[in-house]
């Protein structure tokens, strides 16, 4: 039997506002507990929550990046339960009336190709604050800070085929956050968090199978792990002539499984309706298109512009298009007069190394796009720009020129015929083994040669002129 | 006066009411540092030395607000309402925190866990409720003007019962923020005054737009009315649905002499309908369960109040402990009504068509309020005059329907007041003026000059 998969994934992004959702208290993530709390995000009696404009500014953008359809018209919902961490007894969300629906995100299903998913809905909520085991023995310690805290809850379509695929999908939404500038979905810190729902059917049933809700996914690279562990155990229930009991499920990476948290018989009735403390929130298109005017250049078009204007090829263009940041300094470094290519293998290559890092660029594009002139003028090998590259005076700004730090350092490619002809002499008195097996016809010993000149000048021969000084030398 | 003289009058009269259970806290130090504050402000507020009874339901730092709620005992706020913070600005004195129905459920003051508090005219009655403390504070001469709440006639009902003014405003006229949240939609800062100006006074000051409650309306605050002595041109409507046949004699003797009033000032009266409104306690009995539920889940005894915990120790049993012994009867049925006209399955029966019904009692008056209806309507404000105490605690659709005459008010969101026309075998009888939203100062002037005219205190049979 051929078993179809069918995911859909709630995404929740913590917005990147200064300031909670409904109060003025901070959002910074890490402080002691309990210090960024004010009556609102406490919940105390009388207290009653005001709408955050740059929270709302935010998940409209993260709406028009995702090509959702903004409503001018859009409803707080109150959703009911109890639990510690919830202050008022009731979650400030959007329930029947959201921000925005109707959108999609575009990616490279590993199995499929270009594909398009659907984005049901994007709505703002507030965040519940945390439950802390650890601080007190025997007890359960509750910090608010993170109450309150705006986020925007991201419900793709059920379109979405494998594990695989739901990773990539996480992949190029988070692009797209991090691009217009709406999240730093930083799993770590739990600003970007997944709940995944997957079900099963036939291959080619056009009904949907029974779905499992599964949480506590803490990585992408878990989320694909546990879609796998889950869609084999309910592959292993059907095959096995079992039924499929809509549940929630929690993942444990230490095990790879999942684990019942509930079933649906128990599962909460929220008892959603409008929040009478907050009037629906009215948009006018006026305010969205601006907003629209204002998104970035978002990956996709980046990717395309870097093919189409600086010739690279699509995986490159892929990669340097991956983070804005990444892209903006490739510009900068064609801008400041490296050939795109060059400046492509650098960015690519010790620059993102150095980026991810350090978590930002240490050198500036205009020193990085002089030295790939001076690679490409044969002044400074390839081998020997790396080690300028990497010195700690490219990085300082109030250095001289980068030749001048090659020159400082020694790595200037040395192409003078006759300083060729010492470390020629060198290497031929200190192999002549080889030197009487070239002579005897074996020829393809030369890049041997070559690379122990090379070696033994330390990168700074330039090996396109070492060739003919080693024919020559070889021949006598 | 000073108001260290006015402060230490009421303090005497605050002693001297202690019968009536009207106050929750109060005490002759927070009274004397008021005082003090008001006497050394450089420049004498519109509210100068005003000494006001608030409700226990508006949130202070200096006293406990309780709600007349057991599981508030004891709570301070660490911050002040808006409302007092400028009454306060303005020179008012916070006298003491008033009893109420417990969270403003009720319309006794009978279901505070505190005590019931009597009707200063007559102490085996009730003075109306929830607001019935800051009520029986004011008509026994206590304070000349009192902060209540109305969520469906918390002020209006207590104010007939008891003889004094008590004005609602338009919904969103006065910041809610510090207002104890019963149904959230439908709550009202409101005020009772001995006279009309006294009310007059207190909203033009508390009245006004508030970034601290995303729904109070940005208009500028209301100007308390210059007095009329003419009602020439004024259309006046008496909506026949509030005038049954079997109305109490005295409320009807009392209404007849208020029309009859009403046209020797030049007042036109006609007859108009508001058909819908006969679906208001229903829709009301729905609508403010369903949002009270919502607010009054976060006292869970985690954060602050009291704090009880079951016997398997769990969080579950602490929430059960916790709420079970810290809620009121009246409390919990709310809560259970609320819950359940949420719940799924459920919605759309009770809370989607109480809000249809909600629009169509607020379109009946937009209609006969509008440009080519009447200015005003005049109503009775309760049913009958002030019951007595114990007799419909044990009826609750009886209670509820003592709101009858004020409930549709609320859910339209319109301004109103309750003005004491006489009294029958000395119980006063209120009636009841609505004006369209924001007409506050209309409402005022017509119901000062009707408050010169009437007196007020005159056996009405």
């Amino acid at each position: 039997m051929s078993w179809e998969t069918v995911i859909g994934l709630e995404v929740h992004v913590q917005l990147l506002t200064r300031s909670k959702m409904f109060c003025g208290c901070s959002t910074a993530f890490g402080d002691p507990p309990n210090t960024n709390v004010c009556p609102v995000c406490l919940g105390l009696p009388g207290a009653l929550p005001v709408p955050n404009a740059q929270a709302i500014r935010l998940a409209t953008r993260a709406a028009l990046a995702l090509g959702c359809t903004v409503q001018s018209r859009s409803v707080f919902a109150r959703k009911n339960y109890f639990y510690p961490d919830l202050p008022k007894g009731y979650q400030i969300s959007q329930f029947d009336l959201p921000l925005a629906t109707h959108g999609w995100l575009e990616f490279d299903s590993p199995e499929r190709g270009r594909m398009r998913c659907g984005i049901t809905r994007l709505h703002v909520e507030e965040d519940a604050g945390k439950l802390l085991h650890d601080r007190v023995p025997g007890k359960t310690a509750v910090d608010l800070n993170r109450a309150g805290t705006p986020l925007a809850e991201i419900v793709s379509e059920p379109d979405i085929r494998s594990p695989a695929e739901a990773r990539v999908y996480l992949t190029t939404l988070k692009q797209i956050l991090a691009y217009a500038e709406v999240s730093d979905c930083s799993m770590e810190q739990g600003s970007l968090r997944v709940d995944a729902n997957i079900s099963i059917r036939k291959a080619g049933d056009s009904t949907f199978g029974v779905k499992c809700e599964v949480k506590n996914l803490n990585s992408f690279a878990n989320v694909e792990r546990a879609l796998t562990a889950e869609r084999d155990r309910q592959i292993g229930l059907v095959e096995s002539g079992q039924r499929i009991t809509q549940s929630t499920l929690l993942f444990n990476a230490g095990t790879g499984q999942v684990r019942l948290l509930r079933s649906k018989e128990e599962s909460h009735d929220y008892r959603y309706f409008p929040d009478p403390d907050l009037p629906p929130l009215v948009l006018t298109q006026a305010w969205i298109d601006e907003q629209r005017g204002a998104l970035p250049e978002l990956p996709d078009a980046k990717r395309e512009r870097l093919v189409m204007a600086y010739g690279l090829s699509l995986e490159h263009a892929r990669v340097i298009a991956a983070d804005r940041a990444i892209a903006s300094y490739f510009e900068a470094v064609v801008a400041a007069g490296a050939e795109a290519q060059a400046a492509a293998n650098w960015v690519m290559g010790d620059a993102l190394a150095g980026y991810n890092a350090a978590g930002h660029f240490t050198v500036a594009p205009a020193r990085l796009a002089e030295l790939t002139r001076l690679v490409a003028q044969n002044k400074v090998s390839q081998q020997a720009a790396k080690r300028v590259f990497a010195s700690e005076d490219l990085a300082n700004p109030s250095t001289t020129s980068t030749l001048a730090i090659a020159e400082k350092l020694g790595l200037t490619q040395v192409s003078d015929t006759d300083a060729l002809g010492s470390w020629v002499d060198e290497v031929l008195v200190a192999f002549p083994k080889e030197v009487e097996r070239y002579r005897a016809g074996e020829t393809k010993l030369i890049a041997f040669f070559v690379g122990q000149v090379m070696k033994r000048s330390q990168g700074k021969a330039d090996p396109k002129g070492v060739q003919p000084v080693l024919a020559e030398k070889l021949r006598a | 006066m000073t108001a260290a003289a006015v402060a230490k009058d009421v303090g005497a009269r605050l002693a001297q009411a202690a019968g009536l259970n009207a106050t929750l806290h109060w005490s002759a130090e927070c009274l004397e540092a008021e005082a003090r504050r008001v006497d050394g402000m450089s420049t004498q507020g519109a509210l100068h030395a005003l000494p006001l009874a608030v409700k226990d339901n508006i949130v202070t730092i200096e006293e406990p607000t309780t709600c007349g709620s057991r599981i508030l005992e004891g709570y301070v706020s660490p911050f002040t309402a808006t409302a007092v913070r400028r009454l306060r600005a303005a020179g008012a004195m916070v006298a003491c925190k008033a009893n109420l129905d417990e969270f403003a459920m009720g319309s006794s003051t009978e279901h505070s866990a505190y005590g019931r508090v009597n009707n200063p005219l007559d102490h085996e009655r009730v003075p109306g409720g929830s607001s019935g403390g800051s009520a029986a504070l004011v008509a026994a001469d206590v304070v000349p003007a009192a902060l209540g709440s109305e969520t469906g006639g918390s002020v209006r009902q207590p104010a007939s019962f008891c003889g004094v003014v008590g004005v609602k405003p338009t919904y969103g006229r006065v910041s809610r923020y510090g207002l104890v949240a019963f149904g959230s939609s439908l709550d009202c800062i409101s005020v009772f005054g001995k006279t009309v100006n006294h009310a007059s006074r207190v909203l033009a000051v508390m009245s006004g737009p508030d970034p601290l409650d995303a729904t109070s309306v940005d208009r500028p605050p209301m100007k308390a009315p210059a007095a009329i002595s003419s009602l020439a041109g004024l259309k006046v409507g008496l909506p026949r649905e509030y005038f049954p046949s079997d109305l109490h004699p005295g409320v009807r003797a009392g209404l007849d002499r208020t029309v009859a009033t009403l046209r020797e000032l030049g007042a036109t009266i006609s007859e108009v309908s508001l058909p819908h409104s006969k679906y208001a306690v229903p829709t009301y009995y729905i609508i403010a369960p369903a949002e009270a539920a919502a607010n009054l889940a976060r006292y869970d005894g985690v954060r602050y109040g009291v704090r009880r915990v079951g016997p398997e120790g769990d969080i579950s049993s602490l929430y059960r402990a916790t709420r079970g012994s810290g809620f009121g009867a009246e409390v919990r049925r709310r809560i259970l009504i609320g819950t359940y006209v949420l719940s799924a399955g459920y919605y759309d029966a009770y809370y989607r068509k109480a809000q249809t019904v909600r629009a169509l009692i607020a379109q009946d008056f937009h209609q006969v309020l509008g440009a080519n209806g009447v200015d005003l309507l005049l109503t009775p404000t309760t049913p009958t005059p002030a019951f007595k105490a114990g007799e419909k605690t044990e009826d609750p659709v009886q209670m509820y329907l003592a709101d009858i005459f004020v409930c549709a008010i609320s859910l339209a969101g319109l301004p109103a007041l309750s003005l004491p026309v006489g009294r029958d075998r000395g119980l006063p009888i209120g009636a009841q003026l609505i004006a369209g939203a924001f007409e506050e100062p209309r409402l005022l002037a017509v119901a000062a000059l009707l408050e010169r005219t009437l007196g007020g205190t005159e056996e009405v049979r």
